[in-house]
């Protein structure tokens, strides 16, 4: 066990750092101008402004934000933006699996339920991102319950569990039907009623289903909050900073990548989360194949 | 017999399946039976011929087309409610995220019995079944003889009256088939329950049974009732002429209830 967990550790090491030393290769060997054919770009350029050096963005990591007297250091703010939009991920992972959760188990107590939203369930994710932000923005702002006012940040993360509660109510439903013909029998038999039926027989049968479902809803939660925070003009996160960073490309080449790296340590980190869970609810994993 | 007697009384039952082409099955023609209490009675019977059906009848799994069946004088509806039998189907069915003694329990949870009763009752069916030391292990852990071991004992935890057993031997190696007969044959004596009990062997159709029913198939029927009055059922019973006697009983019955061309399918000799 302990040597597999360690293994494993060194495999993502090495992925790591393969990837900065393909990067660093390619930097090396290609043309400047990268290589063309005709007028079509098929390898990108290698240009400093295109792909700078490994280390000039860690270094870069180390050196404030701006110019500006007393700029943040800039690790710190691509982690403050990272904890900022993991924070609505999270948030957005929930209320998916929440919302996925319930899909689910409406469409198995009622097999009309089943034929009459899962089109629609499926149906939803094919609506671009771009076209439901600024629906979602605006229905939010027409709530109005006393005191409670709609905050953007809030629309990115229903947005977010829009895009996460897919996978969960498509494979909790499967989950939920897995049990074999003899195990319903067997408490149709003890005289159980739905809900001890599904609390005991058909929750945990579902577990080993559940998990990847978990895990693409956290990526899909983390991509959903990222682009939205873009749509819906949220500033704070992660989103915002690649495209505020992007637009001093030219004069700051290694900068632009700083909060790249941010949205992939929050992916990790989402990914380590369900991970955790997962380790939670391994007992339900037994026979699992591994993934 | 007076009805109070009776463990299960079945009476003119008819069971026709619709299939979705708009076909039927006739999986069950007046079909009558009477099970005394603590009776063990075997459902014997080439493949096909509704012994699997007419056991989902009496737990009340399935409604029957028509006629009557009786639970210890009650609806088999209201016999599953107050869980006047247990049940054990051909396939152990345990849960797999459910150690030994959980699954052993899971009847007693369901129906609300306290954490230390539960206990006790597991300690005790734990050492009927020999399984004390794999209490704590889980159903992918276990051969498979050792799987059904929990799931008869699992039938047996709330002490039924009446026992319901769709091959529970089925998939087990010869050795452990005897062991487990015998086992069977002292529980049933320790309980005092009734049995249905549906087999494909002969053998052991006649070493535990009071009386093995013999059915045929096309339309599912009772073609014969072998009466088996052994003093006593252990070890030596399996070499004596009297068992020997039963078995030819048995066959012959099963062999003139089947086409004479085709004969019996599905039912083992050995
Ligand atoms: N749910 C069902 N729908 C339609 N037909 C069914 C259904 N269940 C059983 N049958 C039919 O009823 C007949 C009796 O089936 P049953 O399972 O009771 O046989 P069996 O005696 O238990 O056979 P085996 O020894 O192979 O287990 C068969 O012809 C079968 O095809
Ligand atoms: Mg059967």
């Amino acid at each position: 066990m302990r040597t597999a967990r360690a293994q494993a550790t060194l495999w993502s090491v090495v992925g790591v750092l393969g990837v900065a030393a393909l990067w660093e290769l390619y930097k090396a060997i290609a043309p400047d101008d990268g290589v063309t054919v005709g007028t079509v770009t098929v390898l990108p350029r290698t240009t400093d402004i295109a792909m700078p050096h490994i280390w000039d963005m860690v270094t870069r990591l180390f050196e404030p934000v701006t110019r500006a007297a007393g700029a943040d250091v800039l690790w710190w703010a691509v982690l403050q933006a990272a904890a900022f939009s993991l924070g609505i991920a999270v948030l957005g992972w929930v209320l998916g699996v929440v919302s996925g959760m319930l899909l689910a188990l409406l469409m198995q107590r009622w097999i009309t339920a089943e034929s009459a939203v899962l089109p629609w369930v499926v149906l939803s994710q094919t609506v671009p991102l771009i076209a439901i932000a600024p629906l979602v923005k605006r229905w939010g702002t027409a709530i109005h319950l006393g005191p409670f006012q709609w905050e953007n940040w809030m629309s990115v993360a229903v947005i977010a569990s829009y895009l996460a509660f897919f996978p969960v109510a498509v494979s909790a439903l499967r989950g939920l039907k897995s049990p074999p013909q003899a195990d319903t029998d067997l408490f149709h038999a003890y005289a159980a009623g739905w809900w001890t039926t599904l609390v005991r027989l058909r929750l945990p049968a579902s577990v080993p289903y559940l998990m990847p479902a978990l895990k693409l809803a956290a990526a899909n939660a983390v991509v959903g909050t990222v682009v939205a925070e873009v749509s819906i003009g949220l500033g704070g996160g992660i989103g915002r900073m690649i495209i505020e960073f992007a637009a001093t490309a030219s004069g700051d080449p290694a900068k632009t990548w700083a909060p790249i790296l941010g949205a992939v340590l929050i992916g990790l980190l989402s990914a380590g989360l369900v991970a955790l869970l997962g380790r939670g609810l391994g007992r339900f994993r037994r026979g699992e194949v591994p993934a | 017999m007076s009805a109070t007697r009776a463990a299960v009384t079945i009476s003119g039952v008819d069971k026709v399946f619709r299939t979705r082409k708009g076909g039927e099955v006739h999986a069950l023609s007046d079909v009558s039976l009477e099970v005394a209490a603590g009776e063990f009675v075997s459902l014997i019977g080439p493949s096909g011929c509704g012994k699997s059906t007419l056991m989902r009848l009496v737990a009340d799994l399935d409604p029957v087309t028509s006629g009557t069946i009786e639970v210890f004088g009650k609806s088999v509806e209201q016999a599953r409610k107050d869980q006047d039998y247990g049940i054990a189907f051909q396939q152990a069915g345990l849960l797999p995220w459910r150690t030994v003694r959980a699954n052993i329990e899971l009847p007693l949870e369901i129906h609300g019995v306290e954490a230390r009763a539960r206990r006790e009752r597991s300690d005790e069916l734990l050492a009927l079944i020999g399984l004390e030391d794999f209490a704590d292990h889980h159903p992918d852990q276990l051969s498979g003889g050792m799987k059904q071991r929990v799931a008869i004992a699992r039938s047996m935890a709330e002490r039924p009256r009446l026992l319901l057993m769709d091959e529970p031997f089925g998939a087990l190696d010869e050795m452990t088939r005897e062991h487990m007969q015998n086992e069977l044959v002292a529980l049933c004596q320790e309980t005092g329950a009734a049995v249905i009990f549906v087999t494909h062997s002969i053998p052991e159709a006649v070493f535990l049974s009071d009386r093995v029913v013999v059915m045929s198939p096309r339309p599912g029927r009772i073609t014969d009732v072998i009466d088996l009055s052994f003093s006593s059922r252990d070890e030596e019973l399996r070499e004596d002429a009297a068992f020997y006697e039963g078995v030819t009983a048995v066959r012959s019955a099963l062999h003139g209830g089947a086409d004479a061309s085709s004969g019996p399918r599905g039912v083992e000799n050995r």
